[in-house]
């Protein structure tokens, strides 16, 4: 029943949050409803861990180890950015603009719905709906600021997915052809895993390359990344935390699902693809990383370079590199949302997303320093963040199969992305201050957001609790062998 | 008792009918000027999905199919034209040539390439089943696709892309009929339900760049990029 209940707290959430109560009504509806959420994951979390699955309605909603870890990071994400949101959106709209306060919060919840939903179902079709409305739901809260450049990010986002989406429900609905092929089964992930040996090789090729492209789309796959950097600087900061932290790699998970099947059509060399994809994706992000002039840009196409680190550790294969791609999801995950965090703080000081424009920011707002350097180390893979843990843990894998080449160059483009995020943030942090602009204070709930993320950015550096250790276990399980 | 083979074969030139009329619908779309008439072609478009769904549940017996064509014919020619005429008719009536990269004949060169390169891709897959409404509604509904897909890319403004949008779906859809007419009800519906919410939020999101910044020439707002 948990299942239902998260899905349903943040529809019955968007709904209060538009009743006309005050300016600090809907922020303070969505704390608790994420809270709740987030309560309720652990839960499902705890349960999984132990191997079972937790089923709501069988064959359309349940969730096994894999699904459980992706909904407890999206309710982890989505709770913290509620309460970055609360001071951050309070000083963006306009004293007199309380219904434009409401919208936010009913998008908001909305959009994390959608998200949630995509691991919660384990029906195909619905997954694709799910992945589809995450785009839909998130599309205003792009063009919140109503800028003309937020118009163009927004325009570019909804354009771009929504093709790839066209081409996703192709590729999935060949899928459900390729099962009805083989006999009966449920058109779930685990049906097709149990019915991929029998499904036709030939419309498992066309399928997977039509899905590969429609979500690879949605993931920022180069080269189709080019909306990515843009959505991703434009949204609001709490929004882009979710975008860049969470939106990416549920998509990302319903692409990963598809590699246990692949695996049973050697044929089609999926892990091959992966590879490929992913190490083109990190090369092409870390190269562009150098030059960008946006300090919110810079994270963007660091999401970038992530997601092709995953789609190159699932591809090598094997327990430990599994292991390495499941611990790089949640590490990447927490990382970036805190690293946005970082940003939105301070542009909040700066009043500027232009590098060039920040200098010395440790003399005017310190807490926006810190969080930038940690966000920086921790997301560029120094030690002792999570990060580095598991592209550590990747690389040696990669090595020990024998995989020299993907793992030398994997190696050798995260060496050029950590120059290419930590120089920049170096010169934002430290240097001269330009101007005289008076030391901030900043509101207890950025705070106390900053605080939240950085727990785990920390924790998982050096230890990993029972309960997530089972979970990343599981996922890189059923990521197949 | 009529013959069901003489009914299979009248179905299959039935639909072998409203399949060649969805591919010249999918070449109009790339060679059409007009704002209007491209409306105008993906209503025709729609109608002709929603037609060879008929035909199919006739022969499969599949109140599935009869469904999504009740849904194709309410939602995409009646309910996408009448709420994007409302929320951007000043886009829509406008009288002038759509931007585009590339000139028509050239669009249309290049149109034919992916239709043959559909079939191309199609054909490795009509071994796999000996039905023919596979063998007629899969290269030419991916054809449907790939041509809307090119359409959305050359056109440079934002209602004619809504319409590729729209029109990729169809062709999603055009084969998705044939090859998986057995997918379960809720995920019909909620499919369709789908493509309405695209079309209000594209609509919505073009009324916002028509009132902030004046046009709705998506292709000329090209601010954000790298240096």
């Amino acid at each position: 029943m948990e299942l239902i209940y998260i899905l349903g707290i943040p529809a019955v959430a968007a709904g209060l949050s538009l009743i006309p109560m005050g300016r600090k009504w809907a922020p303070a509806i969505t704390i608790l409803g994420t809270l709740a959420g987030l309560f309720l994951s652990w839960r499902i979390a705890t349960q999984t861990a132990r191997g079972m699955e937790v089923v709501a309605v069988p064959n359309w909603i349940s969730c096994d180890g894999f699904g459980a870890l992706i909904l407890l990071l999206v309710a982890f994400v989505g709770f913290t950015a509620a309460v970055f949101s609360w001071s951050y959106i309070d000083k963006i709209v306009a004293a007199d603009n309380v219904a434009k306060i409401r919208r936010y919060y009913a998008r908001y919840n909305l959009f994390l719905l959608s998200m949630l939903a995509v691991p919660a179902f384990s029906q195909v079709a619905l997954v694709w709906i799910a992945i589809e409305l995450t785009t839909l739901l998130s599309v205003f809260l792009v063009s919140f600021e109503n800028t003309f450049e937020a118009l163009e990010a927004a325009w570019k986002y909804v354009v771009l997915t929504c093709m790839g989406a066209a081409f996703a429900l192709l590729g999935i609905l060949l899928l459900y052809w390729g099962m009805g092929n083989s006999g009966p089964g449920s058109f779930t992930w685990s049906g097709l895993v149990a019915a991929a040996g029998r499904i036709p090789p030939p419309i498992l090729q066309v399928a997977f390359l039509f899905i590969l492209v429609g979500f690879g789309t949605k993931v920022g796959l180069v080269p189709l990344h080019t909306w990515l950097p843009d959505a991703h600087s434009q949204a609001p900061s709490p929004v882009c935390a979710l975008l860049s932290g969470v939106e990416t790699t549920t998509v990302l998970y319903a692409l990963l699902r598809l590699l246990p099947i692949l695996k049973k059509a050697p044929s089609i060399h999926g892990e091959d693809w992966f590879v490929v994809f992913g190490l083109v994706s990190v090369g092409v992000a870390s190269f562009l990383l150098i030059q960008v002039k946006d300090y919110k840009r810079l994270f963007a196409f660091s999401t970038v370079e992530h997601m092709g680190i995953i789609l190159v550790a699932a591809g090598l294969g094997g327990t430990a590199a599994n292991y390495g791609a499941a611990c790089q999801i949640v590490s990447h995950a927490l990382t970036k949302s805190f690293c946005f965090f970082a940003a939105g703080s301070t542009l909040l000081v700066v009043g500027s997303r232009d590098i060039a424009a920040v200098r010395g920011l440790i003399r005017t707002s310190p807490l926006a320093a810190v969080a930038l350097l940690v966000g920086g180390l921790a997301i560029a893979g120094a030690p002792p963040f999570a990060v580095f843990l598991s592209e550590f843990s990747i690389l040696k894998a990669g090595l020990t199969n024998g995989q020299y080449l993907p793992a030398v160059l994997l190696a050798l483009f995260i060496i050029i992305a950590f120059c290419g995020i930590l120089f920049p943030i170096n010169r934002m942090v430290f240097g001269n201050p330009i101007g005289n602009s008076a030391p901030q204070k900043p509101a207890t709930t950025t705070i106390l957001a900053l605080v939240f993320a950085a727990v785990p950015v920390f924790l998982l550096g050096s230890y990993v609790p029972e309960t997530i250790h089972e979970l990343l276990r599981l996922a890189a399980f059923s990521l197949g062998r | 008792m009529v013959d069901p083979l003489l009914t299979l074969s009248v179905l299959t030139k039935l639909n072998a009918l409203a399949g060649g009329f969805f591919l010249l619908t999918g070449f109009g779309l790339v060679a059409m000027r007009q704002v209007l008439a491209s409306l105008n072609l993906f209503v025709l478009q729609s109608i002709l999905l929603a037609a060879s769904a008929f035909f199919l549940g006739y022969q499969h017996d599949s109140i599935h199919l009869y469904a999504v064509a009740g849904l194709t014919l309410g939602i995409k020619t009646l309910l996408i034209p009448r709420l994007l005429r409302r929320m951007i008719s000043q886009e829509i009536y406008a009288r002038r040539e759509i931007l585009q990269v590339l000139n028509i004949p050239t669009s249309l060169l290049i149109a034919v390439g992916l239709a043959i390169f559909a079939y191309f891709i199609a054909s490795p897959l009509l071994t796999m089943g000996d039905e023919p409404f596979i063998k007629l509604n899969l290269p030419i509904g991916l054809a449907g696709l790939l041509l809307a897909a090119y359409g959305v890319m050359v056109r440079r403004e934002a209602v004619p892309q809504v319409i590729g949008i729209l029109a990729m779906e169809n062709g999603a859809f055009f084969a998705g009929i044939a090859v998986a007419p057995g997918l379960p009800m809720i995920a019909e519906l909620a499919a369709a339900f789908d493509v309405l919410i695209i079309a209000i939020v594209m609509g919505l999101l073009t009324r916002r760049i028509h009132e902030r910044v004046g046009t709705t020439a998506v292709g000329r707002m090209t601010s954000l990029k790298e240096e």
